[in-house]
């Protein structure tokens, strides 16, 4: 299933967010967006799952989600969103439970699962006994548990330590060579964006416009951050953010 | 030479600890000062019984089957009153969290109801439920119901509401949201909420069954006070106590329960 959007314009009040999106998610590919944070990339991403409607535009899905998928538009949220009363497993089952899969179905989705992310010993475990990158590795196996056709995910990694990120990183990569899921991918991480990406696209500071789009076709599995395309990649896309990001800076200054 | 020394500790408190014996050993200390002031004739016999007098004549309640003459009807009538209470005000608090129009048009009408003395109503309730039990469940309900009914939708405001977009996104039914999100988030605050609710309910079980009740725990203590007989009356206001820290502790109980994902 691929993912369209034509046009899209937002204003929360006064106050213009996003100008003018148009974008394609195509499928089996991960989309990085970066841009200055207040831009908009949030809001994007909600109206792209179908939690906000935009003012202006159209969001649209092409063809028919993959076999088996129990809800097309996924998210993982930055603050993982995982009940603090349920388990690890009743976490996942959250997901599958109003899908009257009956009980044995859903008990292998979650081994399933938790056997992807590495998360098998963990089942019984409650989120207040896990770290932040425990919590974010439950949160996307529940997200992989209702077979997404698409996977929003909103700064997945920002709260978590820089050893944590690296090893998700590797996890997600993992997780997608081995089965290609498609993805949206929000980010002010530049090295994330690189590392993850298929395509990289930059918005402008708030009101968001898409500033460029960059794509990089050098396999997930095999990018190594020392080869100098990807850092020139990144040295380029730090440009543009840096003028982005240090606008957005002083326009905060002026209020 | 400049001096040595430790940094000065300045952290710890403010984080209360399990301390199991305090509690009754304040307990046993009251009473054993009452017990020793009447005995020295330090406190008058009439300003206070003798505490083992008042065990005394807890020990003939007891005997005679009286206890459980006036405690029963006691304990139904809280249970029956609370129960209704408590339902309608934690489904009513539900929906005031939940729906703009039903917060709109009963947040006045509860905050209304919250300040009345709900014992003045008694008498029409009586005209409402009749003279028998069936005003003083609406008595115990209705008392119970204001202070449930607030302290619910303050818990359900409360609930983290990325949680419940997280619902939404993984196309969880309402209702699903509601007993698997909503409920769970809002417990902590329902059931601290209750254990004001009960303290309140026991209040006005007593008050109701002062005011027309052949048994009860009220009726006894009155009969006990217009008699001026302070071993009853004390032995009746004991039992009172007791409910109160049966309730309460009954409630720890379930917190400890529920409430264990806290940690
Ligand atoms: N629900 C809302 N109501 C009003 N303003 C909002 C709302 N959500 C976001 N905004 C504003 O829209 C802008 C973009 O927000 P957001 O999408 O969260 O940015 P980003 O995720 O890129 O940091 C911000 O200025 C923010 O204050
Ligand atoms: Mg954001």
């Amino acid at each position: 299933m691929e993912l369209r959007l034509k046009n899209v314009s937002h204003a929360y009040g006064g106050t213009e967010v996003l100008r003018d999106i148009t974008l394609t998610i195509p499928e089996g590919k991960i989309v990085c967006i970066i841009g200055p944070s207040g831009c908009g990339k949030s809001t994007l991403l909600r109206m792209m799952g179908g939690l906000e409607q935009p003012d202006a535009g159209d969001i649209l899905q092409v063809g028919a989600p993959p076999e088996g998928c129990l809800n097309p538009l996924t998210y993982v949220f930055q603050d993982f969103a995982l009940l603090p009363w349920r388990s690890v497993e009743g976490n996942i089952a959250l997901a599958l439970e109003d899908h009257r899969l009956g009980r044995g179905r859903i008990r292998e989705i979650v081994a399933d699962v938790l056997a992807r992310t590495g998360l098998a010993d963990f089942a019984g475990a409650l989120p207040r006994q896990l770290s932040g990158g425990m919590k974010q590795r439950v949160a996307i196996a529940r997200a992989l548990a209702v077979n997404p056709a698409v996977m929003l995910l909103d700064e997945p990694l920002s709260a978590l330590d820089a050893q944590t990120r690296e090893l998700l990183m590797d996890d997600l990569i993992g997780l997608w060579t081995r089965a290609p899921f498609t993805a949206v991918y929000v980010t002010h991480n530049l090295a994330e964006a690189v590392r993850l990406g298929h395509a990289i696209v930059v918005l402008s500071r708030r009101p968001g416009a898409i500033r460029e789009m960059i794509e990089i076709d050098a396999p997930l599995e095999a990018r190594d951050m020392s080869d100098p395309v990807l850092a020139a990649k990144q040295q380029q896309l730090w440009h543009l953010m840096r003028d982005e990001a240090r606008a957005a800076d002083a326009e905060l200054a002026n209020v | 030479m400049s001096e040595i020394r430790p940094v000065p500790f300045r952290g710890g408190g403010f984080r209360p600890q399990v301390r199991r014996w305090v509690g009754l050993i304040v307990f046993v200390l009251l009473i054993a000062i009452a017990e020793w002031g009447t005995r020295t004739g330090w406190i008058s016999n009439l300003t206070l019984p003798r505490p083992s007098d008042v065990l005394a004549t807890f020990g003939e309640l007891w005997q005679s089957g009286l206890l459980f003459k006036h405690l029963s009807p006691s304990l139904s009538r809280l249970a029956v009153g609370a129960v209704l209470g408590v339902s309608v005000g934690v489904s009513v608090g539900v929906l005031i969290g939940l729906f703009s129009y039903v917060r709109a048009g009963l947040v006045p009408v509860v905050a209304a109801l919250f300040p009345i003395p709900k014992i003045a109503l008694l008498p029409l309730f009586v005209i409402w439920f009749g003279i028998d039990e069936g005003s003083k469940y609406a008595l115990i309900a209705f008392g119970t119901f204001t202070p449930t009914v607030v302290a619910t939708y303050g818990a359900v405001d409360n609930v983290d509401r990325t949680l419940i977009r997280m619902g939404q996104s993984f196309g969880l039914t309402w209702w699903s949201i509601v007993r698997k999100i909503v409920l769970p988030g809002a417990m902590p605050g329902i059931l601290s909420g209750l254990r004001i609710s009960l303290a309140i309910a026991i209040i006005l079980l007593v008050a109701a069954e002062m005011l027309g009740a052949e048994y009860g725990i009220g009726a006894y203590i009155l009969e006990a006070g217009s008699l001026y007989d302070l071993e009853r009356l004390f032995a009746g206001v004991v039992i009172l106590s007791a409910l109160g820290v049966i309730v309460s502790s009954a409630i720890t109980m379930i917190e400890k329960r529920l409430l264990r994902w806290r940690g």
